[in-house]
C-alpha cells in the first residue's frame, strides 16, 4: 500500500473526528459555554493565569506534549505489522486521547484551573494524590535513565550529530541573554540558531574530522577502552557522564538562560521535521514495505500494543499539561475543544508519520524481519529504524541521505534532551516536595535535590547491565513506562467520568475508553508482573516485580475506590466554580 | 497574502514568547513579594530598623498588598495593621 494513501486515510479520519466527534462532545457532553468566565480571567495575575489566544495556546500545548515518545512507541510497535499500530494511533487519538486531553482541560477549567492530581485528591481521596506522586516519580526516573541512553546511543551511532547538538548550547545561552537582557524578539535569533545548527550538520556530515566518534578514538569496536571496558561501553560511559553533568547544570540554572531558548530552537525543529517528512512522503510516494500484520510474533500484540504506543495514541502526561498549565490560560470555555482535542490530533499526526517513516524503509518483508526478528530486537532497533526511515523520506525533497540522517538524528536528540532537561527539573521538584512532606528539609534545597535526581538517574543507567548492553539500565524498568503512563491516562478518564456523572450528564464517552485502557493496562501488568517478572516467572526480575507489583496494587486499589465513588448516589450536582 | 504571512509570523512569535514572558513575570512577582515582606516585616514580628520609613509607602502599596493576599488564597487581609478589604 502506498505511504501517501496511509497518511491520507489517517489524516481524513483524524479530521472527521475533530470536525464531528469533538463537536458532539463539546456541545452535548462537556457543554462548553461561551459565557463561562474561565480561571484565566477570574484569577488573572499576569503570570500563571493569562487569557491567551487559542491558536497561540494550541501551539504552546502541542510543543509541550510532542516529544521523542510518540516517535519511539510506533516505531517499536511496527513489530506487529503497520496496520495494528495505525489503527490504534488513529482510533486511539479520535476516541481516547481527544476526549482525554479535552476533558482534563474542561474539568480543570471548571475547577479553578486545578491540576488533575489535586482534583484526584478531591474527587477520589487523599491516597490518590500519593499514587499520582509515586507514578510520576517512577515515570520521571525512567525518562531520565532511558533518554540518557537514547542520546548517548545517537551520539555513538551518528557521530556527525554531536557537534551541531553541542553548538546549540552556546547559541541558546546567547539567545537567552539577547532576549532577556536586550529585550529582542525571539523568532529571528532562534531561526538564526537553527540555521547555524543545520549548517554545522551539513559540514560535519561531509568532514570526517569533525565527527566526534569516541568508538573510533578508542580504536574501533573490538578494542579495549577505559576501566577494562570495551570501546563501545567506554564511549557510553563518557557520554553518560557528560550528559549527567550537563543536566545537572541545565536543571539548576534559571530556565531563561538555557532551557527556554533551547525549547524555542526545538519548537522550530518540530515544524521543520514534520514538514520535511510529510513533503518527502508526498514527493517520494514510497510503498509500505513492512508487513500489514506479523502472522507469527513471539510476543502477542494483545494487550502489549496498547501500552507500547503510549504517547501518540493516548498519554497520561498530556492530562498533566492540560490541567497544569493550559487550563490556566484558556481565554474562552469554547476554545477548549481546539486546544485540547486538536492538540491530541497534532500528536497523532506525529505518531502517524513515525509509522510511515519506519514502515517504508525496508526493501521487502524479509529485510523487515531481519531487523524486527523478535519483540526484544524491535525494542532495541525502533529508534534507529525511524532515523533511517525519516532520512529516506527526506531524500524525497532532494536532501542527500548522509545529511538527512544527521539532521533527523539531531531532531531525535533534541527532543530526547528536552524531555531529559524537563524531567530532571521535575524530579528535583518532586524530591523537594517529598522532603517537605517527610520532614527532611535538606531535600528541598535546590542543589541537594538536583544531586539526588541526577545521581539516582545515573545509578539506574550505569549500575545494572541493561538489556541493550552497558549503560542501558533504564531499559530494565522501561516496560513500566507504558503501563504507568496509560494508568495515569486511565485515572484521568475516570476522574472526568466521575465529574460528568456528578454533573448529571452522559459519561459513556469517557467511561468506555477508560474501561478499555484500564483493562489493557491492568491485564498487561498482571501478565508481566505475575507470570514473567516474578521469581517463578519466565523472565524473573525482582526489581521489575517489586515496582510493578506496587503500581499494580495501587492501580487496583484506585479502581475499586473510584468504582465506589462512581456508583454512589449524589443528591446535589458537584459544586464547581 | 503579505498580510496573512505577517499574521502567521506574529502568531509563531507569540507561541515562542509565551513561556518566556511567563518566566520573566514569575521572577518579577517573586521579587515583588520579597519587597513586600521587607516593607511589612515588622507587622509579622521581624524587627525592621527602617520601619519608620517603609511605613510611608503604605498608601502606595495597599492595592498590591490586597492582590497579594488574594493570590495567596486569603480572602481577607491576614495582618490586623493593614485593612485593605
Amino acid at each position: 500500500m502506498s505511504g501517501i494513501l496511509v497518511a491520507l486515510i489517517g489524516i481524513i479520519i483524524l479530521a472527521l473526528g475533530y470536525r464531528y466527534y469533538s463537536k458532539f462532545v463539546a456541545e452535548k457532553i462537556y457543554r462548553l459555554d461561551p459565557d463561562y468566565v474561565t480561571p484565566a480571567h477570574k484569577y488573572k495575575d499576569g503570570v500563571d493565569f493569562v487569557p491567551t489566544n487559542k491558536f497561540v495556546l494550541w501551539g504552546h500545548h502541542f510543543t509541550s506534549v510532542a516529544g521523542a515518545a510518540p516517535i519511539m512507541g510506533p516505531a517499536v510497535a511496527l513489530y506487529w505489522g503497520w496496520l495494528p499500530a495505525f489503527i490504534w494511533v488513529i482510533l486511539g487519538t479520535v476516541f481516547a486521547a481527544g476526549v482525554h486531553d479535552f476533558g482534563t482541560l474542561v474539568v480543570s477549567v471548571r475547577n479553578k484551573g486545578q491540576s488533575i492530581g489535586t482534583l484526584a485528591n478531591r474527587l477520589i481521596g487523599q491516597r490518590a494524590k500519593i499514587l499520582f506522586l509515586f507514578i510520576i516519580l517512577i515515570l520521571l526516573l525512567m525518562v531520565n535513565a532511558v533518554f540518557t541512553w537514547v542520546v548517548a546511543n545517537q551520539f555513538i551511532e551518528y557521530p556527525a550529530s554531536v557537534l551541531p547538538v553541542f553548538i546549540q548550547i552556546p547559541i541558546a545561552i546567547w539567545i537567552g541573554y539577547a532576549v532577556y537582557k536586550g529585550n529582542k524578539k525571539m523568532l529571528g535569533p532562534s531561526l538564526i540558531g537553527l540555521a547555524i545548527m543545520y549548517g554545522v550538520a551539513i559540514i560535519t556530515s561531509r568532514v570526517d574530522f569533525l565527527q566526534i566518534d569516541l568508538v573510533r578514538y578508542f580504536g574501533g569496536e573490538g578494542s579495549t577502552g577505559l576501566l577494562g571496558l570495551g570501546a563501545v561501553s567506554s564511549a557510553f560511559l563518557i557520554w553518560i557522564v557528560i550528559l549527567m553533568v550537563y543536566v545537572y547544570f541545565a536543571s539548576t540554572l534559571p530556565v531563561w538562560k538555557l532551557l527556554q531558548p533551547r525549547d524555542f530552537i526545538n519548537s522550530h525543529q518540530l515544524v521543520v521535521g514534520l514538514s520535511i517528512l510529510y513533503l518527502g512522503l508526498l514527493f517520494l510516494n514510497p510503498e509500505m514495505s513492512a508487513p500489514v500484520t506479523n502472522s507469527n510474533p513471539d510476543t502477542s500484540w494483545f494487550p502489549l500494543l496498547f501500552i507500547t504506543i503510549a504517547c501518540g495514541a493516548i498519554s497520561g502526561f498530556h492530562g498533566l499539561v492540560s490541567s497544569g498549565t493550559s487550563s490556566k490560560q484558556l481565554d474562552k470555555d469554547t476554545d477548549a475543544r481546539f486546544v485540547g482535542y486538536f492538540g491530541a490530533v497534532g500528536e497523532g499526526i506525529l505518531a502517524l508519520i513515525s509509522i510511515i517513516a519506519a514502515g517504508t524503509l525496508f526493501a521487502n518483508a524479509d529485510a523487515f524481519f531481519e531487523t524486527y526478528g523478535s519483540f526484544t530486537e524491535a525494542n532495541g532497533a525502533g529508534l534507529g529504524v525511524f532515523v533511517e526511515g525519516a532520512a529516506n523520506l527526506a531524500s524525497g525533497i532532494a536532501i542527500p541521505p548522509d545529511i538527512a540522517t544527521t539532521i533527523v538524528s539531531i531532531i531525535v536528540v533534541s527532543f530526547a534532551a528536552t524531555s531529559l532537561d524537563t524531567s530532571v527539573r521535575l524530579l528535583r521538584y518532586i524530591i523537594g516536595e517529598l522532603g517537605v512532606e517527610y520532614k527532611v528539609p535538606q531535600l528541598s534545597k535546590k542543589h541537594v535535590a538536583s544531586s539526588v535526581a541526577v545521581v539516582s538517574s545515573a545509578a539506574l543507567v550505569l549500575l545494572p547491565q541493561g538489556p541493550q548492553g552497558f549503560g542501558s539500565g533504564g531499559y530494565l524498568i522501561w516496560p513500566l513506562f507504558g503501563t504507568s503512563n496509560q494508568l495515569l491516562a486511565g485515572i484521568s478518564l475516570l476522574l472526568i467520568s466521575i465529574w460528568l456523572k456528578r454533573q448529571g450528564r452522559n459519561y459513556a464517552i469517557t467511561l468506555i475508553p477508560m474501561i478499555f485502557l484500564m483493562f489493557m493496562t491492568l491485564y498487561a501488568m498482571f501478565q508481566q508482573v505475575f507470570f514473567e517478572w516474578a521469581w517463578y516467572g519466565t523472565e524473573s526480575d525482582i526489581l521489575l516485580f517489586v515496582l510493578g507489583a506496587i503500581i499494580f496494587v495501587f492501580a487496583v486499589w484506585i479502581v475499586l475506590t473510584a468504582f465506589n465513588v462512581l456508583t454512589k448516589k449524589y443528591d446535589n450536582p458537584m459544586d464547581h466554580e | 497574502m503579505l498580510e496573512y504571512v505577517k499574521k502567521m509570523i506574529q502568531f509563531y512569535e507569540e507561541v515562542l514568547s509565551m513561556p518566556h514572558r511567563q518566566e520573566i513575570a514569575r521572577e518579577l512577582r517573586d521579587e515583588d513579594d520579597l519587597f513586600l515582606l521587607l516593607l511589612y516585616s515588622e507587622m509579622i514580628g521581624i524587627p525592621n530598623p527602617i520601619y519608620y520609613y517603609t511605613l510611608e509607602l503604605y498608601p502606595y502599596m495597599i492595592e498590591n498588598f490586597h492582590d497579594w493576599h488574594l493570590r495567596m488564597g486569603m480572602d481577607k487581609s491576614p495582618l490586623t495593621g493593614i485593612r485593605c478589604c
